[in-house]
């Protein structure tokens, strides 16, 4: 056991996985002598050498269409995207490539990649650098989306992002790359794909996030008079439903906070599967607390664009008063 | 029949010495006014630096210093109604173009003074009334950006109003942006299109830590690129601001004449890391101490100096004039105030509708049209 960071722990996974399966390869724009932006893959260089950790030039739609070409030839490759914001170039290759290669292919070809991106806001960082964007890939058919909110699961989700046979993208929450350590096994360990986690168990409310915002989510736990189940989703897509409909037919009250804009955010989708499963258990309106249906805000408004305590705990009282 | 590969250069080449030295011959009045443009552009960064220190800028901050006389060069070669769009490293353009500090600064300060109402930081500045047209975040996507507002332009000349193109578009790129394929389609379209921009390549040698030669086929001599897109190239000394000047004007002029895109390279050096938090650890101290002294300020001062008789005590109340106004734009930065929350909903659509306010120019524009007739 090591008490890791976010990044260390993803990190870890890496440095594991690489020495695990000669397959993974990891490709991005100063990933390697600089170990990255956030310095993620720090070290990894030195121990596997310019053969695995692999210096781009800086072209995303080429990282990442290589990176598909990697895969479809057998190589397990974990690219990074710097920022959330320079996926654009790359969209094409992920959305009309990555994605459709098992369905255009009919089931000759996998596409077996793990695109890694820093994500979210918090960082006082300008829009591009603070966007959230995981419903638009998330609304992909044949893409996997992750996003883990603590150390352990970024280890263990990471870990089954490298070794799914479908395109994963893994979101990093950038604002709590370092901002708390946690226990995380040296040991092999996976967290599945797909499975939500309940951080807190509760009875009057249930509330769904994922990211960073779940650690302002748990602070409003914290402070609620009412109980409440708190799940970090964790994987954005395939949604763990199951979890989810479980916890709102006991508790019938339901608050989704994400800081994603809120129309067509995933918000939207978990509300709308949660009235489909759960409709006559609900006791009052679902209520989302997210960001706003605006281009992120620099700086001295990045605070009230993203949901904190107080805009949780209202949404929190309304539903319990309802 | 297969045919041998054509031979490409393997050594850099050397910037050819221009025909004229046609900026000395502008006079001493204008090489002082772009002294006053770099000693400007350097106070404002050495400041920027203090204030990211302080935290009153947030997010990343890239900049200037070293590049000067790139900035101050290129749009001293052209008209102040010729568009120029460049990347995120954008206060030098900015300024160079006339943006006046203050609004630069409380731009990054994110107060609603700044050039766009503190909303966009240090990357996204704009001033179009200065046909300034950004200060853009995703490195190369600005290149296409260019070829479009030059071919704006052409349209607007021989469509619109049935004469000739007259006007050329700068647009500038880092050397990292060589790699972005925005970059070769913006060449190719420009050039099939007959476009009059000039991408002006600002190569300092690195990309983040990647070096030019690590990151960029050919390298070692970029204008290489230029060939197969059939455009005219050239390579300019980037650390004296005359050099430039004398290698772009002629570029420009050509560009205008012709409506034919053209790509320059301009050898500089960033003297400071590539954002704030930057160990640079990809150079070495003497490769860093080998162009600091070839500071492009010190270039020009001298010689001013020797050709045009620039005393110490004149020099020295240049850059007391350049620090005080740097010093009015931080206070001015700090007292303005930070944007409303209605403004989190104001400038998504022109139009009000929904919850969106509607938008408005930035108070920059008016507060210019009531200090300028
Ligand atoms: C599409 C995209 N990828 C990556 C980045 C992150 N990034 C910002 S600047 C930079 C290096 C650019 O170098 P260059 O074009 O040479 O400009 P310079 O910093 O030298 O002015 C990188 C990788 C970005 N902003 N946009
Ligand atoms: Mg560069």
């Amino acid at each position: 056991m090591a008490n890791l960071t976010l990044v260390q722990a993803i990190n870890l996974a890496l440095t594991q996985e690489m020495e695990d399966d000669e397959r993974v390869i990891l490709l991005g724009e100063d990933v390697g002598k600089n170990g990255g932006v956030f310095r993620a893959t720090e070290g990894l260089h030195k121990r596997f050498g310019p053969g695995r950790v692999v210096d781009t030039p800086l072209a995303e739609s080429g990282i990442i269409g290589t990176a598909i070409g990697l895969a479809m030839g057998g190589l397990r490759p974990v690219p990074e995207i710097q920022f959330e914001g320079f996926l654009g170039p790359a969209y094409d290759q992920i959305c009309t490539h990555a994605a459709r290669f098992r369905t255009r292919t009919r089931g000759a070809l996998t596409v077996p990649l793990t695109i890694r991106v820093p994500v979210g806001g918090g960082i006082h960082a300008p829009e591009l650098h603070s966007d959230s964007p995981e419903s638009i890939y998330a609304h992909t058919p044949g893409l996997k989306v992750v996003m883990p909110a603590s150390p352990y699961d970024a280890k263990g989700l990471l870990v089954s992002a490298i070794r799914d046979p479908d395109p994963v993208i893994f979101f990093e929450p950038k604002r709590i790359y370092r901002a708390f350590r946690e226990e995380v096994p040296e040991d092999e360990y996976t967290v599945p794909i797909g499975s939500a986690r309940v951080v807190a168990e509760g009875s009057d409310i249930t509330m769904i996030s994922w990211g960073a915002s779940v650690i302002q989510c748990m602070n409003a736990v914290e402070a609620a008079s009412a109980s409440i189940e708190l799940i970090d989703l964790r994987t954005i897509y395939p949604i763990d439903t199951p979890t989810i409909v479980e916890s709102v037919k006991k508790t019938g009250r339901v608050v989704i906070v994400h800081e994603a804009p809120r129309t067509c955010g995933l918000g939207a989708e978990l509300a709308t599967q949660i009235m489909e499963h759960c409709f006559l258990h609900l006791e009052a309106p679902i209520q989302r607390v997210t960001g706003f249906d605006t281009v992120m805000p620099y700086y001295k408004l990045e605070l009230e664009y993203l949901p904190d305590a107080q805009r949780i705990g209202e949404a929190v009282e309304q539903v319990a008063a309802y | 029949m297969t045919r041998p590969m054509r031979t490409m250069p393997t050594a850099p080449p050397k910037p050819r010495p221009a025909d004229e030295n046609l900026a000395a011959a502008l006079g001493p009045e204008v090489l002082r006014s772009w002294l006053r443009d770099m000693l400007l552009i350097r106070e404002f960064e050495v400041r920027t630096m203090q204030a990211y220190q302080n935290r009153q800028i947030g997010g990343f901050c890239h900049v200037y210093i070293g590049q000067e006389a790139v900035a101050v060069g290129c749009t001293a070669a052209v008209n102040r109604n010729d568009p120029i769009v460049t990347a995120y490293r954008d206060h030098g353009h900015a300024l160079a173009r006339g943006l006046e500090p203050r609004f630069a600064m409380a731009e990054m300060f994110g107060r609603i003074g700044g050039c766009a109402k503190g909303k966009g930081g240090s990357m996204h500045f704009f001033d179009v009334p200065n046909h300034m047209y950004g200060g853009h975040g995703i490195v190369g996507a600005q290149t296409p950006l260019g070829t479009g507002l030059a071919f704006a332009t052409k349209y607007e000349d021989e469509v619109i109003n049935g004469g000739s193109s007259s006007r050329v578009t700068l647009c500038f790129l880092g050397d990292g942006a060589l790699n972005q394929g925005a970059f070769h389609e913006a060449l190719n379209l420009a050039s099939v299109l007959d476009i009059p921009v000039i991408f002006v390549v600002e190569n300092n040698g690195y990309s983040m830590g990647t070096s030019i030669t690590r990151g960029t086929s050919m390298g070692h001599d970029i204008t290489t690129k230029a060939i197969g897109y059939g455009m005219e190239s050239a390579v300019i000394e980037g650390m004296d601001v005359m050099d430039v000047y004398n290698g772009m004007k002629p570029m420009v002029d050509a560009c205008r004449a012709a409506s034919r895109p053209a790509f320059v390279e301009i050898r500089t050096y960033r003297f400071k890391g590539h954002s704030m938090s930057d160990p640079r650890k990809y150079r070495t101290k003497d490769e860093e101490a080998k162009f600091e002294a070839e500071d492009p300020i010190d270039k020009l001062a001298d010689y001013m100096m020797s050709e045009h008789g620039l005393s110490e005590d004149e020099y020295k109340s240049l850059t007391k004039s350049v620090r005080t106004e740097v010093r009015e734009a931080v206070k001015w930065a700090e007292q303005s105030p930070p944007p409303d929350l209605d403004e989190l909903y104001t400038d998504v659509y022109v139009e009000r509708w929904g919850p969106y306010l509607g938008t408005s120019p930035p108070p920059m524009m008016q507060e210019r049209s009531e200090r300028r007739p």
